[in-house]
């Protein structure tokens, strides 16, 4: 039996291409870009171009770009950096209640330390109000922290309009793009961004690597501290081989963003009309017209999630139930709770997300063996 | 090519660059991911935890996996630090700490913490007897260094540990990035209650390091979100570089005596070599001292700058380094040497030469003749 992975929002795997473009530097260009030699100074170069890559990738200043371990270490970096750096014009920030736990728990940290946080509502489609991010910002505000397109159901938010509104406040705009990278046009500039997330790893690069833009002129403090990488912003030896797979999956990312959207726009219809076809019960989560379409998530009600989980993957389908990190417990999701669904849909939803290599044979086979699973219920 | 140069980084030993590429291509599952393949991840994590935590004599539930060096001290300072805050602010290190421990500390002292910065002996050695007296009520961490990446000392971590073990309530962190595969280590032992790794130092692949942190330690996560590795660092694991890292971790381990012997006769013969130039000192222990560490050599050519000799070296295709690399951008002289008492002239002229166990005593060979051509000429241009 064919497995199938519709679990890409989770992680995905690495592009050969990207592999192959990271082996030389764990081969003989393995020098420290730190080194005053040149076999050291013959990687900072890569280094820098690769920053270069990543900052068209997202119409930013290569200075603008740090390189992190990841979206969780982007994430912390960019709340915990500002809110502390900005001690002095205010304690208090905005986000939603539908961020990765990445955003909330860090901010629940921030509020252990003293700093207010308004945690903003979303509506039944898990969008944010743009009149309640404006009615939130109050005088002490410092920053506003709301993702782009949601982990669990693809959700779009209103980044443009966030991003005019907290400039003409005065306050600083973050956000997580994750999940949007490589989907969605990520356009600093035109969205009036500040500081903006992404993860190699959820666009076919390497586990452990990120970024952080930070558009220039912005107060914000190092949050690993030690030698003088990143400009001081964040200390570590440089994971080349991480930097250039990162710059090497975010091209290609870019390069092919529109054929892939529209491929898994039809994957999506696709799944969907097998399921009308067979006639099983279920219902989309989240926005019908401001999604993701690499993210598809359905609730089956009278099914509960585990046990679905569990056949699907015995069926050969991997799938999830929110965002990865927290299938482990299989709590309810915090997201699916924000969006205060009737409890039936709630116990009962799964997240299908595609990705590289997904093919229509393989998505009509899944949507098939699926629909077995539900239809014997 | 001659790399002298391995306290900067090493190259990853092609097995461990296998590993990588096949669990990267292959396992790629989320270890967090409730389907098989996420179980697979996960089983690979697990697996490498193991690895890791025999290697060091500890639990695996003890081990906390991070993005590398830097991350893992400044988890286990600012971590111990904040959970700790309410029992005490102070906060004993030495003087010659790596910049990511020393750094952490000037930014613990900015948020109200009060830092001792233990001086050393002309050797760069911490003196045991300077931790006791600095010690106070108020001490909730000390963190002294295993081996010191630019001179290569040794620090007398038993004995401090010993002294430690009367005190409960003092966290005791060692940065021992240099000393794993170089020197035996032994935490659980030694009553070390944080020690830091990084990957790239032992022929492991960047980007990934680990913080052992003994059970029963409290500690505020440095890095929050999603709760992987028991909380204390979140964020989706680099499985691939993990798995790299602990099978860098056991071939080091399992060579560490014929490795340690073979980098103790190179620094042997290369300082023998040297030591007769008369126009070459050097820094940090002696030949014969106990507390060397095998792979790290460290000598001045007083009225030369470094970074000529190092230029001029590495024309030869030969690669060593100033100081540390993180730091080598600045043109201020050492302040590792510096504290451990060596005149500015003198640390201004200081060369780093570092082993791997894959050096060999023909490559010092050929080091020292280049040293005995280009360090006279140089001294001949300066003078005039
Ligand atoms: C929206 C979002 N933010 C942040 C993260 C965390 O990124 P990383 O796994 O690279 O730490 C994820 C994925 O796990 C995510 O989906
Ligand atoms: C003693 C010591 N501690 C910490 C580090 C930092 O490790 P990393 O480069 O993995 O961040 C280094 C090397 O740079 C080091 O030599």
């Amino acid at each position: 039996m064919q497995e199938i992975y519709l679990d890409h929002a989770a992680t995905t795997p690495v592009h050969p291409e990207v592999l192959e473009a990271m082996l030389p530097y764990y081969r003989d260009m393995h020098g420290n870009p730190s080194s005053m030699h040149r076999f050291g100074q013959r990687v900072r170069h890569t280094v820098d171009e690769a920053r270069s890559i990543i900052a068209r990738c997202v119409n930013a200043e290569p200075g603008e770009i740090i390189f992190t371990s990841g979206g969780t270490e982007a994430d912390n970096m960019a709340l915990i950096g500002v809110m502390t750096a900005n001690r002095d014009k205010g304690k208090h920030l905005i986000t939603s209640q539908i961020e990765h736990h990445a955003v909330l728990h860090t901010c629940e940290y921030l509020e252990s330390l003293g700093y207010e946080v308004t945690y903003l509502p979303v509506d039944e489609t898990g969008r944010v109000a743009v009149e309640d991010v404006a009615q939130a910002i109050r005088p002490d505000t410092v920053m506003i922290s709301i993702m782009f397109g949601n982990n669990e159901v693809g959700t779009l938010q209103h980044i443009g309009k966030i991003g005019k509104l907290a400039k003409e406040r005065g306050v600083y705009f973050h956000t997580d793009a994750v999940q949007a990278f490589g989907i969605e046009e990520v356009d600093v500039k035109r969205l009036h961004v500040d500081l903006l997330s992404i993860s190699a790893h959820k666009v076919n690069g390497p586990k452990g690597v990120g970024s952080l833009y930070a558009r220039r002129g912005i107060k914000i403090a190092s949050y690993i501290h030690g030698g003088n990488q990143e400009k001081k912003r964040r200390a570590g030896t440089e994971n080349v081989a991480g930097i250039v797979g990162f710059a090497r999956a975010a091209e290609l990312a870019i390069n092919t963003r529109e054929e892939r959207r529209a491929h898994y726009e039809k994957l999506r219809r696709m799944m969907m009309a097998v399921w009308d076809e067979q006639s099983v019960d279920y219902v989309v989560n989240g926005h019908p017209k401001f999604y993701m379409p690499h993210i598809l998530n359905v609730s089956f009600p009278g099914t509960k999630t585990e046990a679905m989980l569990m056949k699907l993957d015995i069926a050969g389908v991997a799938a999830a139930s929110g965002s990865a990190c927290m299938s482990g417990s299989l709590e309810i999701s915090h997201v699916l709770r924000a969006m205060n669904l009737p409890e039936d849909r709630l116990i009962s939803a799964i997240r299908f997300s595609f990705g590289y290599g997904n093919t229509e044979e393989q998505v009509r086979e899944a949507a098939e063996r699926i629909a077995r699973i539900v239809n014997k219920g | 090519m001659i790399y002298f140069d391995n306290s900067a980084t090493t190259l990853p030993h092609p097995d461990v660059v296998k590993a990588f590429g096949d669990v990267a291509s292959q396992f790629f599952g989320n270890p967090s991911s409730l389907h098989h393949l996420g179980g697979k991840s996960a089983q690979l994590l697990d697996q490498a935890r193991k690895v890791a935590a025999d290697c060091l004599g500890v639990q695996p539930g003890e081990i906390v996996f991070t993005s590398g060096g830097t991350e893992s001290n400044n988890a286990a300072l600012k971590g111990v630090a904040i959970q700790h805050r309410s029992r005490g602010k102070h906060i004993i290190t030495s003087s010659i700490e790596h910049a990511s421990v020393y750094e952490t500390c000037k930014q613990l002292e900015e948020l109200g913490y009060s830092v001792t910065y233990l001086p050393t002996d002309d050797k760069g050695r911490v003196r045991p007897e300077d931790v006791q007296r600095a010690l106070s009520d108020d001490t909730i961490l000390v963190s002294v260094m295993y081996v010191n990446s630019e001179l290569g000392t040794v620090q007398p971590i038993e004995e401090i540990g010993r002294i430690l073990s009367a005190y409960p309530k003092t966290y005791f962190h060692v940065d021992a990035v240099q000393g794993f595969g170089k020197l035996p280590l032994m935490p659980g032992k030694w009553g070390i209650d944080l020690l830091s790794l990084s990957a790239h130092k032992f022929h492991g692949v960047r980007g990934c390091g680990l913080l052992y942190v003994r059970r029963g330690v409290m500690l505020s996560p440095l890095i929050i979100g999603g709760g992987q590795e028991g909380g204390l660092r979140s964020g989706t694991e680099n499985v691939p570089g993990i798995v790299a890292m602990a099978k860098a971790m056991r071939m080091q381990h399992e060579r560490l005596q014929e490795n340690h012997e073979h980098m103790k006769k190179l620094r042997a013969r290369l300082i023998d070599g040297l030591l007769p130039l008369e126009y070459c000192k050097l820094n940090g222990p002696g030949k014969d001292d106990a507390y060397a560490a095998p792979h790290i050599v460290n000598v001045s050519f007083p009225g030369i700058k470094a970074e000529v000799v190092l230029h001029a070296l590495e024309k030869e295709e030969i690669y060593v380094s100033t100081r540390s690399a993180c730091s080598s951008k600045n043109s201020k002289p050492s302040r590792v040497l510096l504290a451990a008492g060596i005149d500015e002239e003198r640390a201004r002229s200081a060369l780093r030469i570092s082993f791997s166990p894959d050096n060999t005593e023909a490559e010092v060979d050929v080091f020292i003749r280049a040293i005995q051509k280009i360090v006279p000429n140089l001294a001949k241009i300066m003078r005039v």
